[in-house]
């Protein structure tokens, strides 16, 4: 679904020039479950933000469901973003002044979806995140672990092939963090498949395929749970 | 996405900053205001001076002498040719007209009036019987001026109620002698006060036979003469007969000018006009400088707003959304300041209104217009560069807040 081949990323900081990504070779199947380790500048954040099409590579080809979209303009990525890839963020990134269900309905008005369905949508998104007597509460009068429940439901509320999350749980007590984990795990047995960025070795360790990644390169790639 | 989505999303943005948003509606409200109040005045001068015109009544024509035209200076003075006077006799010649009613000729001068020890400066105006019915003056008592013929003096005079206030007070003036100049003349009237009528301000006047004012001022020719026409039908050929008879008795020369009641108004109109749209380009600065406020807070609320930015990308907003959000919220801001400036535009209008119900002030049409679409369009405008760079902010730059 998903292949970097000879990925790179150059940033220009004075004159010198940051490889946050080295020739990164990728390919993820539909329905993996995959962690993405390493320290601090390591280019987790950087991969992902390739793979989000946030970003574009300096160097190298990505193929997303066999199509290059390196060399997309900027309205085809964001169509691209809008049908096949969810993000979700460590700050959950919410919109303050909107309620959970208009938070979920965002993508879809972006989208152009009409009122009613939407509506309905992201109710049904909502409830099957154990949201459901939250849908008119602002980010503002939920707790941390709702608010990345809302989060993860916007992400998912256009059926993405693809989950990126960006330290999930960075925010989170333990409690919610566990409730976020069960519920990507949730998706990724529905057949969502998910990359997620993390320092915490125990979500880290419940992926099926482990990458860790040191000075822009992967530097393992761990098939089969750990534990 | 929908248009009534695009709208509820930046009218979201705009509830949320309260102060923001009234401070830049009272920004936009005052130059509206500034539109309608400046026209309202503009306006309301053009029609009290038109009004004030036509109370000169329609059939109206105003003989000058020389030549010249409504718009420019005299061209007889240009090519340094002087006019023959105008006189009793061509006022005499032109009532003979078949298209003519009646002819009042006017001669002004200026003396001294006085009554018993009082003394002032006062403006004479020599004419007939035929003023009053011309111009529809009201009395305030007595008479007006008896009919008589025009070569014909009378020592009687008719005062304004100005002056006769300031002569007489509380005293009867009807029968008492005045001195003007040399001459005396029995008061015989009085005029109902009625400001400035016509091009007389009658309030001011001493008014006598016009063949005694020529002794008076020892003078034989005509300030002009009012011709009254038959009909409306018949004011171009009064007009040109006018001209013709004038013309014969001056030796073959066209040396008068004939006015009517529309040219003056034309005129006055351009002249107004003129101002009103003056005034109008001077008040819509304000709304241009309200732009300029407008295109500093949405920057401003584009740096504020940077991650939510970023995530909208992240969500697949395009950048024609992402500029099409900012735009909307600087329109709408501009439009909701319009709506209220026009509010209290008018309602300040209604205020003149009452402090001054001589004057009708109130914005013309078009001007409410311009002013909602200068407003609109320099929110528009000065919208642009703010929701341009909105659009073009790097995604992840933008979620990371930088």
């Amino acid at each position: 679904m998903i292949e970097l081949r000879q990925v790179s990323r150059h940033f220009q900081v004075g004159d010198q020039t940051v490889h946050a990504l080295d020739r990164v070779d990728l390919a993820i199947e539909s329905g993996e479950f995959i962690s993405i380790m390493g320290p601090s500048g390591s280019g987790k954040s950087t991969l992902l933000n390739i793979l989000g099409l946030l970003d574009r590579p300096t160097h190298g080809s990505y193929r997303l469901n066999g199509a290059d979209v390196a060399k997309l303009d900027d309205s085809r990525l964001a169509d691209q973003r809008q049908q096949n890839i969810g993000f979700v963020f460590q700050s959950f990134h919410l919109i303050p002044r909107l309620n959970a269900r208009e938070n979920v309905e965002l993508p879809m008005v972006l989208a152009g979806a009409p009122m009613a369905s939407r509506r309905e949508r992201a109710r049904q998104v909502l409830q099957s995140m154990g949201l459901g007597k939250r849908l008119d509460h602002r980010p503002d009068q939920l707790s941390g672990g709702e608010r990345q429940r809302v989060a993860i439901g916007r992400a998912i509320v256009m059926n993405p092939k693809v989950l990126l999350a960006d330290e999930p749980t960075g925010n989170l007590d333990s409690q919610s963090s566990n409730d976020v984990i069960d519920i990507l795990h949730r998706l990724n047995r529905d057949g969502l498949s998910l990359l997620v960025v993390t320092h915490d070795p125990e979500i880290g360790g419940q992926a099926h395929r482990r990458l860790a990644m040191r000075d822009g390169r992967i530097i393992r790639d761990h098939n089969g749970a750990s534990s | 996405m929908k248009p009534v989505d695009t709208t509820r999303l930046a009218m979201q943005s705009i509830l949320r900053y309260p102060l923001r948003t009234s401070m830049l509606l009272l920004a936009v409200a005052i130059g509206v205001t500034a539109v309608v109040l400046l026209t309202s005045v503009g306006e309301g001068a053009r029609r009290y001076v038109t009004g004030e015109f036509s109370s000169l009544g329609t059939n109206l024509l105003v003989v000058f002498p020389g030549k010249s035209d409504t718009t420019g200076g005299g061209a007889g003075m240009m090519i340094g040719e002087t006019p023959r006077d105008l006189t009793v006799d061509d006022a005499m010649a032109i009532e003979r007209s078949p298209l003519v009613s009646q002819v009042a000729p006017a001669i002004i001068g200026s003396g001294t009036a006085s009554w018993r020890q009082r003394e002032r400066e006062i403006t004479v105006l020599g004419t007939t019987s035929k003023m009053r019915s011309v111009q529809h003056w009201n009395m305030r008592a007595g008479q007006f001026l008896p009919e008589l013929d025009m070569d014909v003096a009378s020592p009687v005079c008719v005062l304004g109620s100005v002056v006769r206030d300031e002569f007489f007070g509380r005293a009867d003036p009807l029968g008492q002698w005045i001195r003007i100049g040399d001459a005396r003349c029995r008061v015989i009237g009085v005029l109902a006060q009625a400001g400035l009528t016509g091009p007389f301000n009658t309030d001011e006047l001493v008014i006598v036979p016009v063949a005694s004012a020529q002794q008076i001022f020892n003078a034989t020719s005509l300030l002009r003469i009012i011709v009254e026409v038959v009909g409306n039908d018949a004011i171009k050929g009064a007009r040109r007969d006018v001209i013709e008879i004038v013309k014969a008795r001056h030796q073959g020369e066209e040396d008068i000018t004939v006015v009517s009641r529309d040219a003056v108004l034309d005129t006055f109109n351009t002249i107004f006009d003129a101002i009103t749209y003056a005034l109008a380009g001077i008040a819509a600065i304000s709304l241009v400088v309200a732009g300029v406020l407008i295109m500093n807070v949405m920057l401003v609320a584009v740096s504020q707003r940077t991650e939510e930015i970023g995530l909208l990308k992240a969500l697949g907003a395009k950048q024609r959304q992402i500029i099409g959000l900012f735009l909307a919220e600087a329109v709408f801001l501009s439009m909701l300041g319009a709506l209220v400036g026009l509010g209290f535009g008018t309602f300040a209008a209604r205020l003149l209104n009452a402090a001054f119900p001589i004057v009708e002030f109130s914005a013309p049409p078009w001007a409410l217009a311009a002013a909602v679409a200068i407003a609109v369009s320099s929110g528009l405008v000065f919208g642009i560069l703010p929701a341009r760079r909105a659009a073009r902010l790097d995604p992840v730059e933008a979620l990371a807040g930088r």
